[in-house]
């Protein structure tokens, strides 16, 4: 049994460790020691699961989406509902355990970067929750895309900084926070939201996103008898695929499917697919991490592509390459066309809107659910629900 | 270690005098002109220059450096030109030691063998990777050395001592010394923090000691030179760059020579 744990320098693999600037060692050094010391402390994981049980509203529930699985003529569909989480996606999850540790530290001031959004609004949450200064930093681009997020953050007590270099999207967000970083250690905890950056962001993300898989793992066994045949979920830096794949990896017959955004196209800068080689994938450093990287041959990185925010970034987190090399989870991907279709054809057919990054995950179930038998089944993680979307998506079918 | 730049730090030891190592962008405003600009900063009397590699997410560097690097990449550029550079420079027989400044991603792509073949071969005298800390550092460490190329280390004032030890371990050349927590940029003044961090860095090794972030006049070289062996000026050599150049495209003549003049004012 393999137990999928990083080796001390953070590396699955290849994949991950640090790289950073020598004035940010000594905080991850100091995270690393203050999250190794909470992790196996039953009262820090006592006071996060009641958090997210009290807080949150966990555990989320496993939805038997019948319509959608007669629809597509296959396997039987599950979806896992963390749509319904507090804040409206799985962010909360990590924000929760993270902003424990950022108290349990005496951070005073807490920063994050966000994509989409939801990382910004979960972390808006918890800060006021705790009565902490927040800040996020988003990308222009994506503060116009989600615009109501930002009004959420803000109402939250947040304060969105824009950020207006490059693509002007999450990469971009994240150098920002990592510059506040550098620059206010002492003070500072930064709350990543994704399983990315440098030890031991990677890890902790995943660790705390893992009540994904754990809960859905005892639901798919008390309403079927048994272990689902897939597992399938959008992955932008990946933290809700690896939090609901992590606690299967050890079940052998179970088989993972990371959906990458596909974008417009396959030329380098119309998608946010990194396991594209011929796109421009291609293993390298960024933010902190080795991993998979869409970059030109000079080692630029490249722009990206997606309709979907939390979707469009040029690195994926590193356990996700790891697992890509030892061919434990595969990695496909749904372009923008087929996410806002699959978008519309859960809200008919389920009523559930999804968020445009789930909406990559369920475009997949169209190919993937007619290839099993209706015997089998696949659990879907509905990561995000989609209200924040509706507004671009209008706009993009009246256009259309 | 037969290098130029530990022939030039002894050198300057022996003349008891201070150093100076100015940093520029490759390739802003076009990769012509660095190789007149750096002509410019042998004769300008440098110490050691760094050559900045432009990189597209430059993590560690504030407003005016992004700025120097989104200029230089509006056309794309290969280490391998940077590289050619350099070469064209030593053709002309200047012989100042000549550093390449970088984040890692455009080096491993290159392929840090190659890299360092073609580094030695062109006249590259060493390495700086702003987010190779030490932990990463020893394979490249290892090309480098075997090729007689240095690989300078920067350190922190947040770096423990037993950080300060594992990063005097893997340093040749000399020891970069960030003057505070935070980006690249132009102050007025050099934090306390400073002189702290570079009598701690002294503990734990006898290389020269450069004093870098923030260091943007004469006063304040002449401050660093007190207390270490050399000072670089990176962010206010680069500002006078973009204000002296607003439009990349079409650089007017005295560019060049306006630069230089700027630069000698730096030196007390």
């Amino acid at each position: 049994m393999n137990n999928y744990q990083p080796n001390e320098r953070g590396y699955w693999g290849e994949f991950g460790g640090r790289f950073v600037p020598e004035t940010l060692m000594f905080p991850l050094e100091e995270l690393t020691e203050m999250y190794f010391s909470v992790r196996d402390d039953a009262d820090f994981q006592a006071q996060f699961l009641q958090l997210l049980k009290d807080f949150s509203g966990r555990p989320t529930p496993l939805f038997h989406a019948q319509r959608l699985s007669e629809k597509l003529g296959g396997a039987q569909i599950y979806l896992k509902r963390e749509d319904l989480g507090h804040t409206g996606s799985h962010k909360i999850n990590n924000a929760i355990g993270q902003v424990l540790l950022a108290r349990k530290m005496g951070k005073k001031r807490v920063i994050a970067e966000t994509g989409a959004g939801q990382h910004g609004v979960a972390t808006a949450t918890v800060c006021a929750l705790f009565g902490l200064e927040c800040v996020v930093y988003m990308g222009t681009e994506d503060m116009r895309r989600q615009a109501l997020n930002v009004f959420r953050m803000r109402l939250l007590g947040a304060e969105v900084r824009g950020v207006d270099s490059g693509s002007k999207t999450l990469k971009d967000a994240i150098n920002e926070a990592l510059r506040d970083w550098v620059t206010n250690v002492d003070s500072t905890y930064y709350l990543l939201g994704s399983a990315l950056g440098p030890h031991p962001y990677p890890l902790m993300v995943r660790d705390f996103q893992s009540v994904i898989g754990r809960e859905a793992r005892e639901q798919i066994i008390e309403k079927t008898g048994s272990l689902p045949d897939c597992l399938v979920a959008c992955v932008g830096g990946g933290s809700n695929a690896i939090g609901l794949f992590h606690p299967f990896l050890n079940d052998e017959s179970v088989r993972m499917i990371g959906v990458e955004a596909g974008g417009k196209g396959n030329v380098l800068g119309e998608h946010a697919a990194r396991f594209n080689e011929q796109g421009g994938g291609k293993i390298g450093v960024l933010q902190g991490t080795k991993s998979y990287l869409l970059q030109d041959t000079n080692g630029q990185i490249a722009l990206t592509h997606s309709v979907s925010a939390g979707l469009d970034y040029a690195s994926i987190g590193p356990e996700h390459s790891f697992l890509h090399s030892i061919k434990r989870a595969e990695y496909v991907s749904a372009s923008d066309n087929e996410a806002l279709d699959a978008f519309q054809i859960l809200s008919q057919t389920e009523g559930i809107i999804p968020a445009l990054e789930s909406s990559h995950a369920i475009a997949y179930l169209q190919k993937l659910a007619p290839e099993l038998s209706p015997a089998q089944t696949i659990i879907c993680n509905l990561s995000g629900r989609g209200d924040k979307d509706v507004n671009q998506v209008q706009e993009m079918l009246l256009t259309k | 270690m037969n290098n130029r730049i530990i022939e030039k730090f002894s050198r300057l030891k022996s003349d008891g005098r201070g150093g100076f190592i100015p940093f520029i962008v490759a390739g802003d405003p076009d990769l012509q002109t660095t190789k007149s600009l750096i002509i410019e900063l042998c004769k300008a009397d440098a110490t050691v220059i760094e050559l900045g590699v432009p990189f597209s997410d430059p993590v560690a560097d504030g407003v005016t450096i992004q700025t120097s690097a989104e200029r230089a990449l509006r056309k794309p550029i290969a280490v391998r030109d940077i590289l050619e550079i350099v070469a064209d420079v030593r053709v002309e027989g200047f012989e100042t030691p000549i550093i390449l400044f970088s984040y890692f991603n455009p080096i491993l792509q290159f392929g840090l063998k190659e890299f360092a073949e073609k580094a030695k071969a062109t006249g590259v005298d060493g390495c700086l990777i702003t987010d190779l800390v030490p932990e990463e550092a020893e394979e490249f460490r290892a090309i480098l050395a075997e090729k007689e190329l240095c690989l300078i280390m920067l350190a922190a004032p947040t770096s423990s001592d037993e950080r300060l030890q594992k990063i005097c371990d893997k340093a040749s050349g000399f020891v970069y010394a960030v003057s505070r927590a935070g980006v690249t940029g132009a102050r007025t003044e050099t934090s306390s923090d400073a002189k702290v961090l570079v009598s701690r860095i002294r503990k734990f090794t006898g290389l020269p000691i450069a004093l870098g972030f923030g260091i943007s006049n004469a006063s304040q070289v002449e401050e660093t030179w007190k207390f270490a062996d050399a000072a670089v000026v990176g962010s206010a050599i680069v500002a006078e760059m973009i204000k002296s150049s607003p439009n990349p495209d079409s650089v007017e003549e005295d560019f060049v020579e306006k630069i230089g003049d700027f630069v000698k004012k730096l030196l007390p």
